[in-house]
């Protein structure tokens, strides 16, 4: 640095180091020095691992306060994850937003285009994006799962109507809630990549994990509730039930098929992205 | 190098670029000149994958973009200053391309030296003023030490430092032997910085040549002559053919007469000259001359009649940038 002009290389510049050819690996190194390096991933990160534990608490001070006026119907299909999957209706939301802005964020700044003069290749652009968001998602996910689960048992062996870790199906639930939680932030990303607006995109993944299952729960007879349960954050929420409930799917029919739905939004945006200039 | 073939741009009904056709070679500053609107930004994001062309095609060092395998070890490229996520540190920022093209790290330490960014380095690049992120996008533009360079619109909003600074940048570049591919609209500042231009306008390619010959091609030096007589003499140099035009402050514009024939001649018939300055043509006037057409958006002139085109330089300019 103490040269006012480095000396001009004697040999034409560039592609001397050629030779280091550039790889998926290097790509995905990027993506995750980008989503690291933004406070943004940290605050929602936080404010969804907020939302999830506070609610799941919330929701078993209200079980375990009523549970003696509740219906004998209602009594009987009550399970210790029961906080926790209410709590993940309104706390999901926040996890795609983080997925939302991952992509978007980089449209509003300009940053896609500096980023895809790096990456040209687009398909292996968003494969990384993806892939290091799911990464990390799964991993908070995973964390703020179990801490959504102890924190309800907590508040529920008040009562007595908290389940341990070892009672049938209860660990699938809990990390399946994770694995939930990351495909939601991976179908946002979708999203954002689709609308590339981040407010745009924000509400989309709102109407479609919540407008949706309330919609959802008003429509009338047997084709109302087959509908109802192939709805996304209904899908996705079977996932979280320790035993099969009669209103859900299979807990890995319904995540499978949320799975599905992620996948269906990626190949969308994949397809357009590839297509569009940016 | 960069390579373009009937390159053509439409969107909808509109052609942005047009079968334009040029070739950039290393070793010297390649100016891309055209007024706003032009096509040149369009053409440099397709030459950068950015923009899917509507037909045709453009090539770096004889491949397309999106095939290179390390990009920004090849070409390095500042479109827009403020293409950076304000939120992240310019370390930061020059570390994920970095990574990205399996540039060591240090080598982020080394460009944030070389354009003077070492003190901010950390900070968040949203703070950055225009001329800070200017250099933020250089330093981008050289993090793989590429072979080919390209600039759009650099000096944008630049104080004169910046300005020096950016272009003694770009001509130690092209004397690297790199590849030099820098656009404007600044007619004064291609003339200092550029060797070759191409020169576009409502997106067809006018010219591909150098600077000099541009200025011969497109516009004619002339004699700016004053004198309290201008009525006689520009009779007599009419008489021998040549045209002088009255200028409206009274002074004459003789074209195809060197300056010596007209003092000789004043000399000769006992006329009194004030001034004899032989005025060079500039390329903002050759530049003129060529897009007069072209010109995307024509500023209307108070009073309604549409601005004549070209429009001839107004008043003398004895410094004509050559």
């Amino acid at each position: 640095m103490a040269a006012p002009a480095p000396p001009a290389p004697p040999a034409p510049p560039g592609g001397a180091r050629a030779d280091r050819r550039v790889r998926f690996g290097h790509v995905l190194s990027a993506e995750w020095t980008k989503i690291r390096t933004v406070k943004s991933t940290f605050w929602t990160l936080l404010a969804g691992a907020v939302v999830l534990i506070g609610f799941s608490a919330l929701w078993a001070l209200a079980f375990s306060a009523s549970f003696d006026d509740m219906s004998e119907h209602d009594r009987a299909t009550f399970t210790p994850m029961l906080p926790t999957q209410v709590a993940f209706y309104f706390g999901m939301v926040v996890f795609g937003a983080l997925g939302v802005l991952v992509i978007t964020s980089e449209h509003a700044t300009g940053m896609i285009r500096t980023a895809l003069t790096a990456v040209p290749r687009r398909a292996h652009y968003l494969a990384a994006k993806t892939a290091v968001l799911g990464a990390v998602v799964l991993l908070v996910g995973i964390a703020v799962s179990f801490a959504c689960f102890f924190v309800s048992q907590g508040i529920l062996a008040s009562k007595d109507l908290d389940g341990s870790l070892g009672d049938p199906g209860m660990a699938r639930s809990v990390v399946g809630g994770g694995v939930y939680l990351a495909l939601i932030a991976v179908l946002a990303l979708g999203v954002g990549t689709l609308l590339r607006h981040t407010a745009g995109s924000v509400v989309a993944v709102f109407v479609l994990m919540f407008v949706l299952g309330i919609v959802g729960g008003f429509l009338p007879g047997a084709w109302g509730e087959k509908v109802n349960k192939v709805l996304p954050s209904n899908a996705g929420n079977a996932i979280l039930s320790p035993v099969r409930r009669s209103d859900q799917l299979a807990p890995w029919t319904g995540l499978g098929l949320f799975a599905l739905y992620t996948l269906a939004v990626l190949a969308a945006a994949l397809a357009l992205f590839e297509r569009r200039d940016a | 190098m960069i390579k373009a073939r009937g390159l053509t741009k439409r969107f909808g009904e509109k052609t942005a670029v047009d079968q334009a056709g040029f070739t950039v070679l290393p070793g010297r500053v390649t100016g891309f000149l055209g007024p706003n609107g032009a096509g040149k930004s369009t053409t440099m994001r397709m030459i950068l994958g950015l923009d899917r062309p509507t037909s045709g095609d453009v090539t770096v060092n004889g491949r397309r973009y999106r095939s290179l395998g390390a990009p920004l070890r090849e070409v390095g490229a500042l479109l827009d200053a403020k293409a950076v996520h304000g939120g992240r540190s310019a370390r930061n920022h020059l570390l994920c391309l970095a990574r990205s093209n399996a540039i060591p790290a240090r080598r982020v330490d080394e460009v944030l030296g070389l354009v003077g960014l070492q003190s901010v380095a950390r900070k968040p690049a949203r703070g950055f003023s225009l001329g800070m992120g200017q250099r933020l996008g250089i330093a981008a533009a050289l993090l793989g030490d590429p072979g080919v360079l390209m600039f759009d619109e650099p000096v944008n909003g630049l104080d004169p430092e910046g300005i020096l600074w950016i272009r003694t940048l770009m001509r130690r570049l092209a004397r690297e032997g790199r590849t030099v591919f820098v656009s404007s609209h600044l007619m004064s500042e291609m003339a200092l910085t550029a060797e070759h231009l191409v020169v576009i306008g409502r997106g067809r390619i006018l010219a591909d040549t150098g600077v000099g010959e541009f200025i011969d091609a497109n516009a004619s030096s002339h004699v700016l002559v004053r004198s309290p007589q201008a009525a006689e003499l520009a009779r007599l140099l009419a008489a021998r053919g040549h045209r002088a035009e009255p200028g409206p402050d009274g002074s004459l514009r003789v074209f195809g007469a060197p300056a010596a024939l007209i003092g000789d001649l004043a000399a000769d018939n006992a006329l009194r000259l004030h001034e004899l300055a032989t005025v060079q043509p500039s390329l903002e006037e050759a530049f003129m001359r060529l897009t007069g057409e072209s010109v995307e958006y024509h500023a209307g002139v108070p009073g309604g009649a549409p601005p004549p085109n070209p429009p001839p330089a107004r008043g003398p300019r004895p410094d004509g940038v050559r």
